[in-house]
């Protein structure tokens, strides 16, 4: 009978509301109490080193092309070296909107997000982060890749002495 | 001192504690409701003012006052100003006929609890019920704004509606008890409680109120999801607050109206009058929350068939038997 029905539907409804007002809250109370992100977390990106201390960074602009709300911008430069740097890199996090598509594209591994959400502004400029600010001291998630080891050929070191690299074959060597 | 000025402190001292009281009452209700909506959806709710929260109502008068007062240039001045007023006094001077407690002898004379203790008491709370929605209703004409005026046309018929319904639902009550007056209602309780020989009435009296009061499930004039805010779009500041408090204020009135009706008023075991007349409201109160928490809003048709097509007939069909069945007891 649909009476019937109605009023139990009613009942069952009312029953379960009455139940979760006794349930603990699931509320974080944001200042006092903070949640601990993943360590995969997607927030504050920063611009890595490899382990033998230089720049990851080679200025391919990649995460600029892959930036959905064009929010970085760089300017490319080549050290005596031969190694590409970027002159100045520039990451406007009041436009970034943490999608982590920069640190997908990122073929050195040196732009990676961290789980630090906390970066509120009461000065809009001041999310405005230059090279200085997002450089750090440290490798990031990949402390052992160092991109120089598998495609810095003539520039860290000769062909053939790369990570997982062979020489190079001696062809005229292996004729009969 | 004479006997008259005694009667006179009396009755100032029952209106200005019973305004007071009130006033306070209804702003802890909208806490009270943040709250337990909150706990409802497993949330927290207000709890930075004050401890617990507690000095919310406080903080939110000084934001209402602080608002600006804003008239629509297109709407009718008068009428827009006024209509918070006519919709929240009906409900403050119902509570004037709320038997509040049992007779109390102060300095030997016999005070009601009871500012008016009117002989047509029960008529005289149907007639403000219905001037209540003269402030829906203006104040939603007056805005010139077409939310406002379907909530206001909405809250008319919904006023149809179920006030038939809740007329009907205290007739019998009226037979039981014999009277109209509001004190032998609840005298006529001192034995056993009127909902005991009228769980249909009250379930009826019960549906009527909570869309006298404009409460989810029957909160059409309002009506958030569909209407931006229904009669009161235009209101703002502390006429939107007036209008806000006038609700709050007509759940306590009719919850303590209900529990005058069917639940004895302040009859009870054990404790004082007062402390089981307030039980008695708050638990109304609380049950209107918690159906906040719980059910949808209905749709319009429905209501009406539910008023017209539902709880009319089955209260004069209650009426019928009720009527039978004392003519048969003598």
């Amino acid at each position: 009978m649909s009476l019937f029905d109605d009023i139990s539907g009613v009942i069952t409804g009312m029953w379960t509301t009455w139940k979760h007002i006794f349930r603990r809250p699931v509320t974080i109370q944001y200042p006092e109490e903070k949640r601990q992100p993943s360590p995969r977390y997607r927030a504050r990106i920063i611009l890595t080193r490899d382990p033998d201390g230089g720049e990851r960074c080679v200025a391919c602009y990649l995460c600029s092309a892959a930036c959905p709300v064009d929010c970085i911008s760089m300017q490319a430069g080549e050290r005596d070296n031969g190694r590409r740097f970027a002159v100045w890199f520039r990451i406007n996090f009041s436009r970034c909107i943490f999608c982590g598509l920069c640190a997908e594209a990122c073929p050195t591994m040196a732009i990676q997000m961290t789980p630090d959400y906390e970066i509120c502004q009461r000065d809009i400029m001041e999310l405005l982060y230059e090279k200085e600010d997002l450089l750090v001291n440290h490798c990031g998630k990949e402390p052992e890749y160092n991109f120089y080891r598998h495609a810095g050929i003539g520039i860290t070191q000769p062909r053939g002495e790369g990570d997982g690299e062979r020489p190079p074959v001696d062809v005229r060597g292996l004729l009969p | 001192m004479t006997m008259v000025p005694l009667h006179i402190l009396a009755a100032l001292l029952k209106v200005s504690v019973i305004l007071v009281a009130i006033l306070t009452l209804a702003a802890y209700m909208v806490f009270a409701e943040r709250r337990l909506l909150a706990w409802i959806q497993d949330r927290k709710g207000p709890n930075r003012v004050g401890p617990f929260g507690l000095l919310q109502p406080l903080a939110d008068l000084i934001k209402l006052l602080a608002k600006e007062d804003f008239c629509p240039p297109a709407g009718d001045k008068w009428l827009f100003y006024l209509a918070p007023a006519m919709a929240a006094i009906p409900a403050i001077v119902t509570f004037a006929l709320v038997p509040v407690g049992a007779p109390v002898d102060l300095f030997g004379t016999v005070v009601d609890l009871q500012i008016v203790d009117l002989n047509v008491g029960l008529l005289l709370f149907l007639a403000l019920s219905s001037i209540a929605v003269y402030g829906v209703a203006l104040g939603g004409w007056a805005s010139n704004s077409k939310y406002a005026l379907l909530g206001s046309i909405r809250g008319l018929a919904q006023l149809i509606s179920y006030e038939l319904s809740m007329g009907l639902s205290l007739v019998p009550v009226v037979m039981l008890a014999r009277s109209v007056r509001l004190s032998e209602i609840v005298s006529a309780q001192a034995g056993v409680w009127f909902i005991v020989y009228q769980p249909l009435a009250f379930l009826i009296f019960l549906l009527s109120i909570l869309a006298e009061c404009k409460r989810i499930p029957f909160d059409l004039p309002e009506a958030e999801g569909e209407l931006v805010a229904g009669f009161h779009t235009e209101y703002s500041g502390m006429r939107f607050g007036l209008f806000f408090v006038g609700e709050y204020i007509n759940i306590i009135v009719l919850g303590g109206l209900a529990s005058t009706f069917f639940l004895g008023g302040w009859h009870g075991p054990l404790l004082p009058p007062v402390v089981w007349f307030t039980l008695k409201t708050l638990s109304f109160a609380f049950l209107f929350i918690w159906l906040r928490g719980t059910l949808p809003r209905l749709r319009y048709d429905q209501l009406m068939h539910l008023g017209w097509k539902l709880l009319t007939p089955l209260a004069l069909v209650n009426i019928l038997v009720t009527a039978w069945w004392l003519y048969l007891k003598g």
